[in-house]
């Protein structure tokens, strides 16, 4: 008794500093933003201190520019995802294939992945750049465009532009998943279905597919959930602009809270944001769950 | 043994989880800078390097863009992380409510203010309080390339909107420049400083004497309607529409625009070879004007400020009054003029800055134009730029933009 009495404080000695960390940078901030979103703590405001009740929540969701940022982040969220898990898959096929180089094409396609998100934003902004950028130049060579564009200046294509910058960094993620998921199959099953008479397209709807079902679910969750979440790419490209085209929820969330000081509002974005998040994270894990049981 | 060893590790990492910094003898300032436009990091940087030698106050210098400054300063604010604070002349209202930064009135009133240009001054003021030491005194300009506006056979500047409008035509229709004119319209505080010096030179005003918003003015509608017309008919850049304050020094210096709105760090930089290929080619003039104004320009000043949670207030102010001292002002006055109106005429200044700098100054800084100085303001900018740039992009008329600001500027100001 003695003995376990001396193994429990060891365990809480050993334990209690991690959850002091963890108390104070996870627990306090998750509270403490939980309270904000109640009392009007807005340094600016006439009613500062006031218990505000649910009435942030209710200015929030009766909000028009909620809205509006909401569907210009399920826009990037949805895109952004179909572009890396479409594409993902595609270049895991491709690589799963034998022939020389393929273990070059490998090492390489992680390359964009490696790349900080703060030097991937800074390089598309210099190639998309309405000047110099070199993407105007190739397509302007190619006689695609008649004349260099502003493409992160015009409401039309900026989003598309954030899109595509972060698909191509965060595409190679795809990649690696399926990678490993097609690694796993068996070959066997492939050259059974070729003595039957199926033709490539043919095995890879009725054996690559169902096989890949589950990492498709997991890149899906896993993307969505970090691209509804998205942020220092749209500080770095465009900051909202033009005229609020790429303003999204947590950029909004950050101008709530640094620009105009109305933190209470940033909280209540905060905790609509995880909210969201922990929905969606819901319901996929649901879907994951029924297609395990079929 | 491994126990006790474990205990011990466990033990030093409680120990420096609760550690209190010990700080050498002596004091030791915080100070939060901006490293473009203005006073270069070098500068600062040697400024404070002498403040150090002469007082043995140590500074550590932090310096981060303009769109980290704001930020930067509102997170470390509750752990007053910063003593000393770079501002720009929109936020002291907002700071000085948000109880942010301290009030100085009694230390600046002490100065010799009739040595001060009004614009530096207003750029620290909230409520007839000081809440900053005036630094750095910008304001914006118009820099035309002479060599190509020859070119069209326009032998001198335009002082007012129309020739503005009228040799752009020229350069354009001779092939001289696809888009004479560049700003920088991108969503950001630039495009407000832009509009501000346009609907200046229009004879509007966003706010009253009072601080009343007068965003919907007809001056102001007239001004707005001026800048989307001249993109529309492409004398304006329409890339203008991502472009900041260095984009539009690195379009100019390119040789891709006449005529450009810029700070006065833009005459240096366009007249440097390492970055600019229109070398001498340049002019720094008064932006022209209208029938109801000769001249117009925004107040881009930036004060010193102390913030609340400073322990170490005087040497901080001490500080702050070496950076502005004339010593400091006239050594350092190629990218920031003075703030002291009898350096204006001292040789080292003239030369430093250069004679073209400072004669344009001397104009332009008699007609200055403040955005709001209220605490709302950074709320009711971000309104502006997306308005400005619908009105811009086409999608919506002058009228509907400014009618839909005053609304918003109404609400912020009753809140």
């Amino acid at each position: 008794m003695r003995l376990r009495n001396e193994e429990e404080r060891y365990a809480a000695a050993l334990i209690t500093p991690s959850m002091i960390v963890v108390f104070g940078v996870i627990i306090v901030p998750i509270v403490t933003t939980l309270v904000y979103s109640f009392v009007n703590i807005n340094p600016l405001s006439s009613h500062r201190g006031e218990f505000a009740g649910f009435g942030f929540y209710i200015k929030t969701l009766s909000s028009r520019a909620f809205w509006d940022d909401l569907g210009r982040t399920l826009h990037f969220t949805i895109a952004s995802t179909a572009i890396e898990t479409f594409f993902g898959l595609l270049i895991a096929l491709l690589l799963n294939q034998k022939f020389p180089g393929v273990g070059l094409l490998r090492s390489i396609i992680i390359i964009p992945w490696a790349i900080p998100t703060v030097v991937n934003g800074s390089l598309w902004k210099l190639m998309l750049n309405g000047e110099y950028g070199v993407i105007n130049a190739l397509l302007e060579r190619f006689h695609l465009i008649s004349s260099y564009q502003s493409w992160l200046g015009n409401p039309k294509t900026a989003m598309m532009c954030i899109v595509i910058a972060d698909s191509w960094k965060m595409t190679p993620l795809a990649v690696i998943f399926f990678l490993a998921a097609l690694q796993g199959i068996d070959q066997t099953v492939y050259e059974a279905a070729r003595v039957d008479g199926a033709n490539p397209f043919q095995s890879f709807l009725a054996i690559t597919l169902p096989a890949l079902k589950p990492t498709i679910m997991v890149i899906v969750v896993m993307r969505t959930v970090e691209k509804f979440k998205a942020f220092d790419i749209f500080y770095l490209m465009t900051r909202g602009g033009p005229a609020n085209s790429t303003k999204t929820l947590m950029y909004d969330t950050y101008l709530q809270a640094f620009t105009n000081l109305n933190y209470s509002d940033a909280a209540t974005y905060a905790y609509l944001i995880a909210l969201a998040v922990a929905l969606m994270t819901l319901v996929y894990i649901r879907l994951m769950k029924r297609g395990d049981n079929i | 043994m491994k126990r006790t060893l474990a205990f011990a590790l466990v033990l030093l990492l409680m120990l420096s989880l609760c550690a209190v910094p010990v700080f050498a003898e002596g004091v030791t300032l915080n100070a939060l800078f901006m490293k473009q436009a203005g006073y270069s990091e070098d500068d600062v940087t040697a400024m404070t390097q002498a403040f150090t030698e002469s007082t043995g106050i140590q500074v550590n210098p932090t310096f981060v863009a303009y769109e980290e400054l704001a930020p930067k300063i509102l997170t470390s604010a509750a752990s007053g992380g910063y003593d000393v604070i770079l501002g720009d002349c929109i936020w002291p209202a907002q700071f000085a409510k948000a109880g942010i930064v301290l009030d100085v009135t009694d230390r600046v009133n002490a100065l010799d203010l009739d040595d001060i240009y009004q614009g530096a001054l207003d750029a620290t003021k909230y409520e007839g309080k000081y809440y900053g030491m005036p630094w750095l005194n910008d304001v914006k300009y118009m820099f035309v390339n002479m060599e190509l506006l020859k070119k069209a056979g326009v032998e001198a500047a335009p002082a007012t909107w129309e020739e503005l409008i009228a040799d752009a035509k020229l350069c354009k229709e001779q092939g001289i420049c696809e888009y004479p004119i560049v700003g920088c319209y991108a969503q950001a505080e630039c495009l407000v400083c832009d509009y501000t010096c346009v609907a200046g030179a229009f004879g509007g005003a966003f706010v009253d004497e009072n601080n009343n918003p007068t965003l919907n003015s007809a001056e102001n509608v007239a001004a707005l309607d001026a800048m989307a017309q001249a993109l529309k008919d492409g004398l304006c850049n329409p890339k203008s529409l991502e472009m900041i304050e260095d984009d539009v020094l690195s379009t100019f210096a390119a040789g891709n625009a006449v005529f450009a709105i810029n700070w006065t760090y833009q005459f240096a930089a366009m007249n440097d070879e390492a970055q600019s290929s229109v070398v001498g080619q340049g002019a720094i003039t008064p932006i022209p004007g209208t029938e109801k104004a000769q001249s117009a320009t925004v107040n881009g000043g930036m004060p010193l400020m102390i913030t609340a949670g400073c322990k170490h207030v005087d040497e901080a102010w001490d500080y702050m009054l070496f950076l502005a001292s004339k010593e400091m002002q006239a050594k350092y006055c190629a990218n920031a003029l003075p703030i002291w109106k009898s350096l204006y005429t001292d040789p080292q200044v003239i030369e430093t800055a250069g004679e073209e700098v400072v004669a344009a100054s001397q104009i332009q800084f008699d007609f200055i134009v403040n955005r709001p100085m209220v605490p709302y303001y950074s709320e009711l900018s971000t309104s502006m730029q997306t308005e400005i740039q619908l009105v811009l992009l086409g999608q919506k008329t002058a009228q509907e933009a400014l009618d839909a600001l005053q609304a918003v500027a109404l609400e912020l100001a009753d809140r």
